[in-house]
């Protein structure tokens, strides 16, 4: 059988050939995180990403993000605006929901991440993520990890006594299709659930 | 983003070492990493200081002290700081969202850079990122700029929430270098532009925030902070007001009093405090006093709106504090 092409595989290709033309013009410092110059620090980072203790070298400029993404390989998690705008990036760092890509991976050796790839348990969907789906509480998805992982935090920080108090308490996870309406019900129901 | 070297402090002398040499400190990083990405902040070396011992809130008969490393969630989560604090736990809970209050510092949101487009984008003229460039706001975008304690050469509002419940509660910055311990007034430790907008704080090279001291009174639990802006969460402040009355026996016996999103620094309002004191509580006092709010304002092609704005949300502010049990 011819090996599969999927879709990772051809955008990480796509984005090697477009760093190595940004490389030819006059962006040094702008590039991506991948590729230290040489120069630059790198850092051995060890911590734990969803029960699995991981080692990763990571220049010093590298954001929890983008290990997560492009050394770890976990892209659930998402970037939108890379400057905690968005939310699309949570995670929940020692148990708390942050926006990963507002922090550097150097600075959490010894830390717990867990990211959407560890939300669900034996093959079971965790009560908050069949609440998005029995709800409807997305459209093309983009935002939903990082609103699901913002949702965890939401429930265990207690902040789900109203619409109201989920929407405040949601604020920082934004959804350009508009599905709040909906992601406020899901949140609601997985908090009643659990 | 520009390389630069990472170093973890393991006590304060080391960080106090580092910081001497030029080292940026790092605590949350919400701003710092953020600057970093666009090239405004191009630091050669930074220090992660989050293992220094800065992380508790004290009360005593006195003083609130709060940790600098004491995170936005936890001070504003704190039980003593939400029943005699209030306009601090209100003025964290309406800033920046769920996530950065996780991780966002005290020290560091005291800390904040303008939020200024033009201050961010490093194609644009600012005299803040380059004395002499010139203002782009002053002639640009400036409807969300500052009509109090400009200067022609910047025009950019302060951003923090926090600093404005702490300039009305009178609050002292503690900062710590190798010469020692200072004791810096908010109201002296913030800069207003005038012709070195590059200096924003008072801080010396290297100095570090330690902690930042409340002192406590008999005002500060009838207080509360109220925040207008164009959406209604996650967003900067159009015009905000932090407000603290003691009232006794139907007379305003002492006001604390001042505004956010309208000025370059956390800006007290004297004038309408001293319009408040010894008089007693009705609606027209509030209007008649909130009427100074404005008192040397100098609006931009965009942002006249505020002047008028500022007065009704003191106004509004003042009423709904003194309404408090």
């Amino acid at each position: 059988m011819a090996p599969e092409i999927n879709r990772r595989t051809f955008v990480g290709a796509s984005i090697t050939l477009g760093g190595a033309a940004a490389a030819a013009s006059a962006l040094s410092g702008c590039g991506t995180d991948d590729a230290p110059p040489a120069g630059q620090q790198t850092t051995t980072v060890s911590l734990r990403v969803n029960g699995k203790d991981e080692a990763v070298d990571v220049d010093a400029r590298t954001s929890l993000l983008d290990m997560l993404r492009e050394r770890v390989g976990l892209t659930g998690t998402k970037k939108g605006c890379d400057q905690g705008a968005c939310g699309a990036c949570t995670v929940l760092l020692d148990g708390k929901r942050v926006n990963s890509c507002l922090t550097l991976a150097v600075m959490h050796d010894g830390a717990d991440v867990q990211t959407i790839e560890g939300v669900a348990q034996n093959g079971r969907l965790h009560p908050l993520q069949q609440a998005f789906v029995d709800c409807d509480a997305f459209q093309c998805g983009y935002c939903t990890s990082g609103q699901i992982m913002s949702g965890l935090g939401c429930i265990d920080e207690g902040h789900t006594g109203s619409d109201a108090e989920i929407r405040e308490w949601m604020s920082g996870n934004i959804c350009r299709c508009g599905a709040y309406t909906n992601i406020v019900a899901a949140v609601a129901t997985a908090a009643k659930n659990t | 983003m520009f390389p630069f070297t990472f170093t973890k402090a393991a006590d304060e002398s080391s960080a106090l070492a580092a910081g001497r040499s030029g080292a940026r400190y790092i605590a949350g990083g919400t701003t710092l990493v953020d600057l970093m990405r666009v090239t405004v902040e191009r630091p050669g070396a930074v220090v992660d200081v989050n293992a220094l011992p800065y992380r508790n809130v004290d009360l005593d008969d006195r003083t609130l002290r709060i940790g600098s490393l004491v995170r936005m969630a936890d001070l504003a989560a704190d039980d003593r700081v939400r029943r005699q604090f209030p306009v601090i736990s209100q003025a964290l809970e309406l800033s920046a969202s769920a996530q950065l209050r996780n991780m966002a510092s005290i020290g560091g949101n005291l800390m904040q850079r303008p939020r200024c487009l033009y201050f961010r984008d490093v194609t644009a003229n600012c005299n803040r990122r380059t004395p002499g460039a010139g203002c782009a706001a002053t002639a640009g975008l400036n409807r969300n700029h500052a009509i109090l304690g400009t200067s022609d050469q910047c025009v950019a509002t302060h951003p923090s929430d926090l600093a404005v419940a702490l300039a009305a509660l009178d609050a002292v910055v503690v900062t710590r270098d190798s010469n020692g311990d200072r004791r810096i007034p908010v109201a002296d430790f913030f800069r207003q532009p005038g012709t070195t907008p590059d200096q924003e704080h008072d801080l010396r090279p290297g100095e570090l925030i330690v902690a930042v001291e409340v002192p406590t009174g008999p005002g500060t639990s009838r207080s509360g902070y109220l925040k207008v802006r164009d959406r209604q969460s996650y967003e900067f402040a159009v015009t905000s007001a932090a407000v603290a009355l003691d009232v006794a026996g139907g007379t305003v016996r002492a006001a604390k009093v001042a505004v956010g999103g309208v000025a370059t620094v956390p800006w007290r309002l004297p004038a309408v405090e001293q319009a408040l004191v010894g008089r007693p509580v009705s609606p027209g006092l509030w209007r008649d006093a909130a009427s100074r709010a404005a008192d040397g304002a100098k609006p931009l092609s965009d942002n006249g709106f505020k002047v008028e704005l500022v007065k009704r949300v003191v106004e509004r502010q003042l009423a709904t504090v003194a309404g408090l049990p």
